[in-house]
C-alpha cells in the first residue's frame, strides 16, 4: 500500500494523559493500574482508571452527549495539540474531505446502565437520561464528528478488542479510494459494569495487576482510554505502512488454538508493506494476560519472527482498554518509533515457557524502524497495524 | 461533486431480505413489486441452518436474522460463504441482550450470564457467521445511528473496490425491549443481505454507478408508502428504497445517506 502519514497523535489512559506522561510512565516502569474503586460494589480486581473524568464536563452545546465515554473522548482530544491539528487539516482539505472512524466496544453503555439503576416508579428512564444520543453504539462517533466539525464519513467500528485497530484499516481504504483526504481515527472505551462483571463471569479477570506472558498469569486487568491519530496522504510524522485483518472462524470468546487468525493478520500486514518478519524491530503484542491469548500469541511470535525482534504487551501499564486498545497501543508503538524505547512486560516476573526470545521482561532502547501492533478480539476478529519511522 | 476519485461501477451479485412481513427474497420481491400481498400473519423468526440444531433456538434474534440474510445472499449469488469478506451493520446491535445486561447490572451484576455477555458485543452476529461459515476473511461490524445501512453499504463498496472482489453486506436490527425501548426505538425483525463487486457475477441482479456526495439538505430516496409500512420503525428500514429498486427492476436513481450530510448517489439498472 501507499504509506500514509500520521501527522498528529495522542493518547490518554491510566498510565498518563498525553504522550509525554505516557512515555515517562513506560520509561520508568510506573503502572497506571490500581485497586478497583469503580461502581457501587466494586469487583475485587485492579483497573486502569483515568483520573479526572468526573470533573471534565462536555462543552455546554454538547450536554446531550454527557456520559463517561464521551467525556473521556473530549479529555483525550485536548492533549498534544490534537484539536488544533484537526482544525488545520479541516481548513487544508475541507470539512467534507476529513473522515472520522472510531473504534469502541463499550461506547456510552455506562449511561444506559446508569439509567436502569434510576428508573422512575413507572419504569421509565430518568428525565436527564432520556436522550437517544447516549443510548446507541454510535454515540461517541457521532459526538466526535460533530465536536470536530467534520462532514465526510462518520462511522463506528465495534468489533470488540480489535475495533480501533480496524478503524485505521477502514480509514486507510477511504483515503486510498479518494473518498477522504485525511481521517481522524481513534478508540475510546470506558469502565462500566458490563465489561467488569462480564469478563469476570468468564473467569478472565485477574485479582491482582495483570502480568502479561507470566507463567503464573491470572487474567486481565480492565482499563479505559481515549487515543487518536490523524492520517493524511502527505506530511511530517511516522507512517502507517500496512494493516492486516482476518477472522479466527473458531469460537466467540476463545482464540483459535494454533493462532491461525493472528498469523493471517500479521502476514497480511507484512505483505501489504512488502516486508519480511526480519525487518520488524518491535511488536506491541495483544498480550491480555489471559491464559489462552498469551499462550497462543507467544507461540505464533516464536515461530514467525527472528530472535532480534523485541516483543511485549504494555497492558501491565494501561490495563486492557478493550475497544480502545488498538488505538492506544498504536500510539505506544508510534512513541517507540520516535523515541527508540521498546517497553518490556511490566508486572511480569517469570516468562511463560512458550515465549521465544522475542518476548522481553525489561525495557530496551535502540533504533526502531518498523513496528507492529497486534489486536485480537472476541468473535475472532483480528487486526494488525504496521508502522514505519518517518 | 463526487468525492470518489474515479467513477465506480459495481454489481449486485446476490440479495437476501428477511422481515416478519417480507420473509425471504422470493416472496419479498413479489410483494415489493406489487404483484402479491404481504402475508397477513407475521412469520416466526428464521432458524439459521448453518448453526447446530441445539444452538438454533437459543441464538439471539440478531444472530438469527443476520445469519439468515448472510446465507441466503450467498446462495443467491452462488458463492461459497467461506470466501467472502463481510460488513455487518446494525444501529443498535442486540437490544434484547442490552436490556438483559443493563437490568442485571442494576440488580445482580455478579450473576451475569457469561454467554449473554459474550453475545452482547456488537460483532456477535458477525462472529457467529464467520465461525459457522468457516470464513477466515476479515469482517467488520459497524454502527452509524439512523444511517447504519448507508454506512454499511458505503464500507461494502469501499472494500469491494479496494480489493476488486465480492463483499457481503448484512444489515439488521431487531425490536427494542424494556425501559430502553422508548429511547432506542426499533420495531420488528429486519435483515438485508447484499453481495457487491466490481466484477459481474453469474446471478447478478443489477449494476450501479456510485457517486459519494456531501452537503446539507440531501434528501434520501423513499420507498413506496405501502412497502415502507411493512418495515416501518425498524432501525434498518432505510435499506428499503434500494431493495425495492432491485425488486422492481428497470432503472432507478437513488440517494442513500451514510451520515446526515454524506450520501451514496446510485444510478441502478437491473441486469
Amino acid at each position: 500500500m501507499q504509506p500514509l502519514s500520521i501527522t498528529a497523535f495522542t493518547a490518554t489512559c491510566a498510565a498518563g494523559a498525553g504522550r509525554a506522561e505516557l512515555l515517562r510512565a513506560l520509561d520508568t516502569g510506573r503502572t497506571g493500574l490500581a485497586p478497583n474503586d469503580f461502581g457501587r460494589e466494586p469487583l475485587k480486581t485492579w483497573v486502569g482508571r483515568v483520573a479526572g473524568v468526573e470533573e471534565s464536563p462536555l462543552p455546554a452545546d454538547f450536554a446531550h452527549y454527557e456520559c463517561r465515554n464521551n467525556r473521556l473522548a473530549w479529555m483525550g482530544l485536548r492533549r498534544d495539540g490534537f484539536l488544533d491539528a484537526v482544525e488545520a487539516a479541516r481548513r487544508r482539505h475541507g470539512s467534507d474531505r476529513v473522515a472520522l472512524v472510531l473504534g469502541t466496544s463499550t461506547s456510552s453503555i455506562g449511561a444506559t446502565e446508569e439509567a436502569y439503576t434510576r428508573l422512575t416508579p413507572e419504569g421509565h428512564f430518568p428525565e436527564d437520561l432520556r436522550y437517544q444520543a447516549v443510548h446507541t453504539p454510535h454515540s461517541t462517533g457521532e459526538f466526535l464528528q460533530r465536536v470536530l466539525g467534520l462532514s465526510n464519513v462518520g462511522v463506528t467500528v465495534a468489533t470488540a478488542c480489535s475495533s480501533s485497530a480496524k478503524a485505521y484499516a477502514q480509514a486507510a481504504r477511504l483515503i486510498e479510494l479518494g473518498i477522504a483526504d485525511a481521517a481522524v481515527v481513534g478508540g475510546v472505551d470506558s469502565l462500566c459494569g458490563s465489561v467488569l462483571f462480564g469478563f469476570n463471569s468468564l473467569a478472565l479477570v485477574s485479582p491482582e495487576p495483570c502480568r502479561p506472558f507470566d507463567a503464573q498469569r491470572a487474567g486481565i486487568s480492565i482499563g479505559e482510554a481515549a487515543a487518536f491519530a490523524l492520517l493524511e496522504r502527505e506530511g511530517k510524522g511516522p507512517r502507517l505502512s500496512g494493516y492486516g485483518e482476518s477472522s479466527d472462524a473458531h469460537h466467540m470468546s476463545t482464540p483459535h488454538p494454533s493462532g491461525r487468525g493472528a498469523r493471517l493478520a500479521m502476514n497480511d500486514a507484512l505483505a501489504r508493506a512488502s516486508l519480511g518478519p526480519a525487518a520488524i524491530d518491535y511488536i506491541n503484542l495483544h498480550g491480555t494476560a489471559s491464559l489462552k491469548n498469551d499462550e497462543i500469541e507467544a507461540q505464533a511470535i516464536a515461530e514467525m519472527f527472528p530472535a532480534h525482534t523485541h516483543a511485549s504487551s504494555t497492558k501491565g501499564w494501561t490495563g486492557h482498554t478493550l475497544g480502545a486498545a488498538g488505538a492506544l497501543e498504536a500510539v505506544v508503538t508510534l512513541l517507540s518509533l520516535e523515541s527508540g524505547l521498546m517497553p518490556g512486560n511490566l508486572n511480569t516476573r517469570e516468562l511463560d515457557p512458550t515465549c521465544g526470545p522475542q518476548v522481553r521482561l525489561d525495557n530496551a532502547s535502540g533504533r526502531v524502524r518498523h513496528a507492529l501492533s497486534n489486536s485480537f478480539g472476541f468473535g475472532g476478529s483480528n487486526c494488525v497495524l504496521l508502522f514505519a519511522a518517518e | 461533486m463526487n468525492l470518489l476519485r474515479t467513477p465506480a461501477r459495481l454489481h449486485v451479485n446476490g440479495v437476501a431480505l428477511w422481515s416478519q412481513r417480507l420473509p425471504g427474497w422470493e416472496r419479498a420481491r413479489q410483494v415489493l413489486a406489487g404483484r402479491e400481498a404481504a402475508p397477513q400473519e407475521p412469520a416466526s423468526r428464521p432458524a439459521p441452518e448453518l448453526l447446530p440444531p441445539t444452538e438454533r433456538r437459543r441464538a439471539p434474534d440478531t444472530v438469527s436474522v443476520a445469519m439468515e440474510a448472510a446465507l441466503s445472499a450467498c446462495k443467491s449469488a452462488q458463492l461459497p460463504p467461506a470466501s467472502l469478506p463481510c460488513v455487518f451493520s446494525s444501529m443498535h446491535g442486540d437490544l434484547t441482550i442490552t436490556d438483559y445486561m443493563c437490568s442485571t447490572m442494576a440488580t445482580t451484576p455478579t450473576l451475569v450470564s457469561p454467554t449473554k455477555f459474550h453475545n452482547s458485543v456488537h460483532n456477535a452476529a458477525a462472529g457467529y457467521w464467520t465461525i459457522a461459515a468457516e470464513c477466515t476473511r476479515p469482517y467488520t461490524s459497524l454502527s452509524a445511528g439512523d444511517f447504519s445501512f448507508g454506512a454499511g453499504l458505503l464500507e461494502t463498496c469501499v472494500q469491494a473496490l479496494a480489493g476488486n472482489e465480492n463483499v457481503l453486506l448484512v444489515a439488521y436490527d431487531i425490536d427494542a425491549r424494556g425501559p430502553l425501548a422508548p429511547v432506542a426505538a426499533s420495531k420488528g425483525l429486519l435483515s438485508v443481505g447484499l453481495i457487491v463487486s466490481p466484477q459481474r457475477g453469474p446471478r447478478a441482479l443489477a449494476q450501479f454507478d456510485l457517486e459519494v456526495v456531501s452537503g446539507s439538505g440531501l434528501q434520501p430516496s423513499r420507498a413506496r408508502p405501502e412497502n415502507a409500512a411493512l418495515v416501518a420503525g425498524n432501525s434498518t428500514e432505510s435499506c428499503l428504497p434500494f431493495v425495492e429498486a432491485l425488486a422492481l427492476g428497470g432503472t432507478h436513481d437513488l440517494l442513500c445517506l451514510a451520515t446526515p450530510t454524506l450520501g451514496l448517489k446510485l444510478h441502478l439498472e437491473a441486469a
